[in-house]
């Protein structure tokens, strides 16, 4: 277990490593500048400037120094937002994008396993019916429809939330969490319900119930194990995905959160704070796929031996 | 089934067409596209101006069936019936023909790599496995900006990240395929590796190309209004159903017409396609469900 776990780390590392490379020299090939767009300076302030920012050095140069700032712990400063420093922009942004996806993620197994298990058990009851319509609408209607639909529904015709931000408590938190769970619960909930079909006819939940287990005590202890591995499979990577799906959910809503922070650093070619948010996400990826592969391990022992 | 096995002239692919076929949702869906597609591509010349023209007698004018502009134009007089089915013919092109790219991408690199096997498949799919460990949406994002922005850019970025998923599934295809009788006979028989891949590796993957090339359709539209919705994708006046709902979006409290006309027509377009795949992944799998 432990060899697997280094091994896995290490891909990890190798993973990052090969994101942190390509994300600097993709942004440095890209046409413009930092400063390219802001006020026409004169060449010898924007000279000043760019050799603040080590921008007049050799690529390579440029690339070894941000490697062993990073090193250090150091995502260096941002170019965009004078007198901040990345790792504070990340740190304050952090905490919104966090809860969000924390909250969606927790909502979207909960309701979509809950779906799923009940569809299963009552194969082309109401609750199937249900669990199928809410699992089409939610894979066919983008969250940037939805979004703006619930807003104007629930915001702004009836008033119950607040349209955005994030100054009414958990107020502020329901639109944006419940949109972004929507997706997700529509794939846990078609998984976990296909999954589940599968499990409920193995043979060792034959087993179990020819042993006189109670039908309950088969479903929760027994098949719940076989349904829910595929849907951790996939919730690994989504936990991951759910948090950089937050872009749209913080650009739609007005979150403060990190995700809008990277398409506007991208549009304005503040390097290290590009950099900075795509090592933050493509950390948190390689660190739920790890932490994946272990659950499953620990809950699927024909899986434990495989490397 | 059995009046299949009836008839006993029924290749296995007329017979999974023929399975499609009595699938209703899926057929009707197929029907929807149609007109959809349609729509979009001969529908704009019905109207003597294009979705880029600006009537100053007509500014957000509303819904009015009566006026030249049936559903009315946005802030700057421009029809947006036009503008929606003229941003669909982006939206289509991209999603068909970005999708048809990053499978045939995918099915390649996939079949080289499992027939080949050893060495060099373990390279190759590690290479898959460190680009399927970047976060996708900040790979469009870069990608995009790198080649410059603009629909083209645009265009390969998205293929750039959609072809890892058919790669690795036809991967597991040639891998088991490689091993079979007939392409040992066929090696034996003196054809070279290419040939074999492309007429022997490469049909026999075909339905799971299909099924799964079907989902890589939506998929694609997703992305692309997604990047417009951000801003990033295609950009005004050029209409696309991204930045047309983004837009909406701008005025949704005063006129929510606009982000409802294309918002529907994109969200029929990725229910009707995803019902499609569906139906062929039902027609196509041999362990029906």
């Amino acid at each position: 277990m432990l060899r697997f776990i280094l091994r896995r780390l290490w891909d990890g590392g190798l993973t990052l490593a090969a994101l942190v490379t390509l994300t600097f020299f993709v942004m440095r090939a890209a046409p413009g500048g930092p400063f390219s767009k802001t006020r026409k300076l004169s060449a010898e302030v924007l000279a000043n400037i760019e050799r603040s920012f080590h921008l007049d050095e050799p690529l390579w140069q440029q690339f070894a120094r941000y490697v062993w700032g990073l090193l250090r712990f150091d995502l260096g400063p941002s170019m965009r937002f004078r007198d901040y420093s990345v790792t504070d922009i990340l740190m304050s942004g952090l905490p919104y994008s966090l809860t969000i996806g924390f909250w969606a993620v927790a909502v979207a197994a909960v309701v979509g396993i809950a779906l799923g298990v009940a569809g299963a058990l009552r194969r082309n009851g109401w609750t199937d019916a249900l669990a199928g319509t809410v699992g089409v609408a939610g894979i066919a209607v983008p969250i940037f429809v939805i979004g703006p639909l619930a807003q104007l529904v629930f915001a702004l015709k009836l008033g119950w939330l607040p349209v955005g931000g994030w100054n009414d408590g958990w107020r502020s938190l329901v639109l944006p969490v419940l949109v972004l769970a929507l997706p997700n619960i529509a794939y846990i909930s078609r998984l976990t319900r296909s999954a589940m079909i599968e499990t409920l006819r193995e043979n060792y939940v034959r087993t179990a119930r020819a042993k006189g287990i109670g039908a309950r005590a088969v479903i929760w202890r027994h098949a719940m194990t076989g349904a829910l591995l595929p849907v951790i499979a996939y919730l690994g990577p989504a936990t991951a995905a759910i948090i950089t799906g937050s872009i749209l959910i913080e650009t739609i809503f007005a979150v403060p959160g990190i995700g809008r922070h990277f398409v506007d650093a991208a549009l304005a070619r503040d390097y290290p704070l590009v950099m900075g948010v795509t090592i933050t996400y493509g950390g948190f990826l390689i660190v739920f796929n790890i932490l994946t592969d272990v659950l499953r391990g620990w809950l699927d022992p024909r899986l434990r031996n495989d490397r | 089934m059995t009046a299949e096995a009836a008839t006993p002239h029924r290749s296995p692919l007329a017979q999974q067409m023929g399975r499609f076929r009595r699938n209703r949702l899926a057929m009707a869906s197929v029907v929807v596209l149609v007109l959809i597609v349609l729509a979009c591509f001969l529908g704009p010349m019905a109207f003597p101006f294009t979705g880029e023209d600006a009537d100053f007698d007509y500014i957000s004018a509303p819904i009015d069936f009566s006026s030249p502009h049936l559903f009315g134009t946005d802030d700057f007089g421009r029809d947006l019936l036009v503008r929606v089915l003229e941003g669909g013919q982006v939206s289509l092109t991209i999603g068909f023909v970005g999708a048809l790219v990053a499978g045939v991408i995918g099915v390649i690199y996939g079949a080289v790599a499992g027939y080949v096997g050893g060495r060099i498949d373990g390279l190759m799919m590690r290479m898959v496995e460190v680009l399927y460990g970047f976060p996708y949406v900040f790979l469009v994002i870069l990608l995009n900006i790198l080649f410059g922005g603009g629909n083209f850019a645009l265009f390969l970025a998205i293929i750039f990240t959609l072809w890892l998923t058919p790669a690795v599934i036809v991967r597991a295809q040639a891998q088991t395929l490689a091993r079979r009788e007939f392409v040992e006979a066929a090696r034996a028989g003196g054809m070279t590796g290419t040939k074999i891949v492309v007429q022997h590796i490469v049909p026999n993957t075909a339905s799971l190309v299909i099924v799964y090339g079907s989902l890589l359709v939506p998929e694609v539209i997703l992305s692309e209004s997604f990047l417009s919705f951000l801003g990033i994708g295609i950009k005004e006046p050029q209409a696309s159903w991204g930045n047309l709902i983004q837009a909406g979006t701008a005025q949704l409290e005063t006129d929510p017409r606009l982000l409802l006309l294309p918002g529907t027509l994109l969200a029929v377009v990725l229910f009707s396609l995803n019902f499609i795949a569906d139906g062929l992944r039902d027609a196509f799998d041999p362990n029906e469900r």
